[in-house]
């Protein structure tokens, strides 16, 4: 580009025969795709609010997510996200170092790259089978009528309600285990949010491995190469962004407030 | 400009030569998760009361939230290297967000007000529900000490 190119397109963006915007006409659909995605996850996560506003109890995130793999009953509070949040976190790290060597045009650095990254994803969603298996499958012991039943968490049945005090379940002449608690039913609305909104999100990731593994096989065959630019591989890189940053909202919304 | 050209044109900026910038955001994201995941398990461990300390941790982890995206939009998404009248096009229709979440969790809390002011069954469950949480706590209390 010459110098009074340049300052052409500094005075008149406008005036055609150039991207106003300064950008690749793909980048900016991609752009314009993730906004409106981030309105489609906005209006889930704010019905979510709405409904959770709008009840007298929520159970508490603490309380409903603390277990982890291999730990059994141990009570470990947010630390299985946590590792979830990280892997995230750091996919995203190798998907933005995939997109660095592609502005540099080094085709070996984009696939070492973007192949941790694809690791990072099926780790995630890994995680997150575990994660959803552990709830559905729960056995938590729910005050129903006078008697106690068997609740995992479903979407049409939510174990997390307030605890029932000992002497309340002694009036009712029921008993359970030293060292075990009963609980009333909590709000259904939680399992079908939950649900609704991680596997949302789950499926973004899910799509964006996809897109990640065809970029990788793009960039190994030298498709990019033959281009002379790796642009493709910016993009599928902002997508899968926004799926770390769904998640960033996502945490906030159902772990930690 | 008689004859435009078929390709658009597109100025590209230098890339940086350096992962500096990218492992010193990584750093950033790694440090406010963990403070948010302190705050997190802070609320747990205290056991709160409704009320206005419970509001300030929950407001500080949701401004540390907002830091969070904003560091991955602007250095990952490469959005903070655009020019400006691209960043405004994604930027200012997102700012209906803050209309959209007033409004709605305002409805929620409201729906709820009017139900336990009008719904005697609804209000007796949350008035038990609360007595129950109450107690939970003290019965936890007890057991410390």
């Amino acid at each position: 580009m010459t110098t009074t190119a340049v300052s052409q397109h500094q005075t008149k963006w406008w005036s055609g025969g150039k991207s106003p915007f300064n950008i690749e006409y793909g980048k900016l659909m991609m752009w314009y795709f993730l906004m409106s995605d981030s309105f489609t996850f906005g209006a889930f996560l704010i019905s979510y609010g709405t409904i959770r506003f709008s009840q007298n109890y929520w159970p508490s995130p603490s309380f409903v997510f603390n277990a982890f793999p291999g730990a059994g009953h141990a009570n470990l509070p947010l630390a299985f996200v946590s590792l979830m949040t990280f892997i995230l976190i750091m996919s995203s790290v190798t998907m933005v170092l995939a997109v660095h060597e592609g502005h540099h045009g080094n085709k070996k650095g984009v696939v070492k790259w973007l192949a941790w990254t694809i690791v990072g994803g099926f780790a995630f969603l890994g995680c997150q089978a575990w994660e959803w298996h552990h709830l559905i499958t729960g056995a938590h012991n729910v005050l129903v009528d006078g008697k106690i039943e068997q609740w995992g968490q479903s979407m049409s049945h939510n174990p997390w309600g307030p605890l029932v005090p000992h002497e309340e379940l002694h009036k009712l002449g029921l008993s359970v285990a030293e060292g075990e608690h009963v609980y009333t039913p909590g709000p259904v609305a939680f399992g079908g949010y939950f649900y609704g909104i991680t596997g949302f999100h789950g499926f973004h990731v899910f799509s964006g491995v996809i897109i990640n593994i065809i970029m990788l096989i793009m960039a190994q065959t030298g498709v990019f190469d033959r281009k002379g630019h790796y642009l493709m591989i910016e993009k599928a890189g902002l997508y899968w962004h926004f799926v770390d940053l769904v998640w960033v909202f996502v945490f906030l919304c159902f772990y930690l407030v | 400009m008689e004859h435009p050209p078929a390709t658009e044109v597109v100025i590209h900026h230098e890339p940086p030569s350096s992962t500096k910038r990218i492992w010193k955001v990584f750093w950033i994201l790694l440090i406010i998760t963990l403070v948010e995941l302190g705050l997190g398990l802070s609320l747990y461990a205290l056991d709160l009361p409704e009320g206005l300390r419970m509001h300030l941790i929950k407001g500080v982890i949701i401004i540390l939230s907002l830091a969070k995206a904003y560091y991955i939009v602007s250095v990952f998404m490469h959005l903070g290297d655009e020019i400006r009248n691209m960043i405004m096009t994604i930027v200012v229709p997102l700012m209906l967000f803050i209309w959209f979440i007033l409004a709605f969790l305002g409805d929620g809390n409201s729906y709820k007000n009017l139900r336990n002011k009008y719904d005697p069954y609804y209000r007796d469950r949350g008035t038990q529900e609360q007595q129950l949480k109450k107690e939970d706590r003290l019965e936890k209390k007890g057991g410390k000490d």
